[in-house]
């Protein structure tokens, strides 16, 4: 399961999207000005007549990117998750969801571990203004196997969906075995004691902090919630049934995103105790990675922590 | 050549005025919606969609169909009265206009409503639709043409401009752009709430090839539009000046018109003016 090799998820899914390209003719890319950022220039160097540039515009280029769709292709659109989702998050919600649109919006620079670039560039409300919109499937792959795997999914689905990678080097956590099934919880790892459920590039930050739990005698199941829309309700379901406790670790405000997720089907089908990782209603700020990561309360030994108090508050 | 005949220019003529009677009866059926911008773009629509515009009633999908964006969402009457009298679905839907359940939304649903090519709406977005579908196409080969109609208080919106900067560096010279230049806003005259003259100077410095014309002369607009589709390299703006509320004496240049409910009372009088029986 586990090698040490890093590489960034949206190189990943450039190179995947180049290797689409070839049988796919109706995939075409769009980006805003930064698609040395986004990777999508492998896509570029390889088909530069479906690939678009439309400046630094992002609103044009989202509805554009309906207006794509509208003749039959599948546009991938991508730009920074901050200027996807909240600068251009109106013409996703009525030219793109609305209509049902079969756009692909995938945003990179997920989350404050973006770091030295700070708030600005920082996508920390992305899922949450996403998972809102009626119709929206939001998925956020933590490494580049799963990334490649989302993208070469995500081909065969009918409607609208965001996909949100991070901006840094992450460790490749799947190999072959590893499976991505849209809508389905992946288990990384079984535990009888609680639940960690992460998403994105807090996986690797879970990994860290299941070992340092088993290190005390506590067992945790490790489940990847690639998908955060549409929801894997059956897996939290079972994993508050079979683990009697859960703690949620994502990238992002407390509010909306997977934690806010996960609790909203624990109160209606199966109330247990859960912990949410994530920002505390802040904004971030620059810096590095790591050291964002300690301070804002993301850090495996933050996971750990909240672990600990959800176990305390289990019941027998 | 003139681009209509006598003939033809007369039949436009009627179809604009009964689109125009129409779109009153819809909104004092519906009890709500925009009077004033759906008349002062009547008789643009009326030529796209019984001249101009290359299309199929009975095939509302076909690939190869130019595609009309009604970007003014709100002016979408004349749109459904144009598409029910072009056969789209069945005259008495129109009726429904706005209640709950009808394909007649308040402002376009693509999804809802035979023959409309694009949900609108929110203002300053169909333009970069039109671009999509513009470089769509073409990657096909597809030889169909985009007509967009714009408010001239919706230009200003800044992605209106977003979308002309893209449609003249991508040259899509598909596109065909109108501003419905009537001079007024829901909440006063354009000049008052935020100036947006010179209209033809600013399209023409995106890179556009611009005609001003009387939107009002079926003539003029058809002539534009044969003379955008002739124009090669680059999109072009049909700047048509416009009356607001045009051919409802009241409602002419009524800021207030803009959007109304229309009384029994006002609807015999509307239909008076535009010559027909209640």
């Amino acid at each position: 399961m586990k090698r040490v090799e890093l590489v960034t998820c949206r190189s990943a899914y450039g190179k995947e999207l180049a290797e689409l390209g070839a049988t796919h003719p109706e995939i075409v890319v769009l980006d805003a000005d930064i698609s040395k950022s986004t990777c999508t220039y492998h896509f570029a160097r390889v088909y530069p007549e479906r690939a678009f540039n439309f400046g630094v515009a992002e609103q044009n280029m989202m509805a554009a990117a309906a207006g794509l769709a509208a003749v039959g292709k599948l546009p991938f659109v991508s730009t920074y998750a901050v200027f996807a989702t909240m600068r251009a998050c109106e013409q996703i919600r009525t030219f793109i969801a609305y209509p049902r649109m079969n756009v692909r919006i995938v945003a990179t620079h997920g989350g404050v571990a973006v770091g030295w670039d700070g708030v600005t560039h920082q996508g920390t409300e992305d899922i949450g203004m996403m998972r809102t919109i009626p119709g929206m499937a939001v998925v956020a792959p933590a490494d580049a196997v799963s990334t490649r795997a989302a993208i070469r999914g995500c081909v065969s689905y009918d409607g609208p969906m965001y996909i949100r990678l991070g901006r840094n080097p992450a460790p490749v956590i799947y190999g072959d075995e590893f499976s991505f099934v849209f809508g389905r919880a992946y288990k990384v790892a079984d535990g009888t004691d609680l639940t960690i459920i992460g998403s994105g590039s807090q996986l690797p930050e879970c990994i860290a902090a299941r070992a340092a739990l088993a290190e005390e005698g506590i067992s945790a199941r490790l489940l990847d919630m690639h998908t955060i829309k549409p929801l894997d309700e059956d897996a939290v379901v079972a994993a508050a049934e079979e683990t009697g406790a859960l703690v949620t670790s994502e990238d992002h405000n407390i509010h909306g995103g997977l934690g806010s997720a996960v609790a909203a089907v624990l109160a209606r089908r199966c109330p247990a105790p859960m912990e949410a990782v994530a920002l505390a209603d802040t904004f971030g700020e620059s810096g590095d990675p790591k050291l964002l990561l300690e301070k804002y309360g993301l850090s495996a030994a933050h996971i750990k922590a909240a672990a600990l108090r959800a176990l305390a508050r289990k019941v027998g | 050549m003139p681009a209509l005949s006598p003939a033809e220019a007369a039949e436009l003529r009627e179809t604009a005025r009964h689109i125009r009677a129409e779109i009153v009866r819809m909104i004092h059926a519906g009890g709500s919606g925009h009077p004033g911008g759906s008349l002062s773009a009547a008789d643009i629509v009326a030529v796209l969609y019984f001249h101009s515009m290359n299309i199929r009633p009975e095939d509302p999908s076909w690939p190869q169909r130019d595609r009309f964006i009604l970007s003014k969402g709100h002016a979408c009457p004349v749109l459904y009265a144009a598409l029910a009298h072009r056969g789209y679905f069945d005259h008495d839907t129109q009726w429904s206009l706005r209640a709950i359940g009808s394909c007649l939304q308040g402002h376009p649903d693509m999804r809802k409503c035979a023959g409309c090519d694009m949900t609108s709406g929110s203002l300053g977005q169909g333009l970069s639709v039109a671009v999509g579908m513009a470089l769509g196409l073409r990657l096909d080969g597809n030889s169909g043409r985009m007509y967009v109609v714009l408010g001239d208080g919706e230009i200003q919106e800044g992605q209106v401009w977003e979308a002309a900067m893209a449609a003249a560096h991508y040259k899509l010279d598909r596109i065909t752009a109108f501003v419905d230049f009537n001079g007024l806003q829901v909440d006063g005259p354009t000049a008052e709430i935020m100036e947006v003259r010179p209209i033809p100077d600013k399209w023409r410095a995106f890179g556009w090839h611009v005609v001003e014309i009387d939107g009002h002369s079926v003539e003029e607009i058809a002539a534009a539009v044969d003379e955008a589709k002739r124009t090669q390299g680059r999109p072009t703006c049909i700047v048509a000046r416009t009356i607001k509320g045009k051919g409802v004496s009241f409602m002419e240049n009524e800021v207030d018109w803009h959007g109304m409910a229309i009384s029994d009372e006002q609807l015999a009088r509307a239909l008076s003016d535009l010559g027909e029986a209640l």
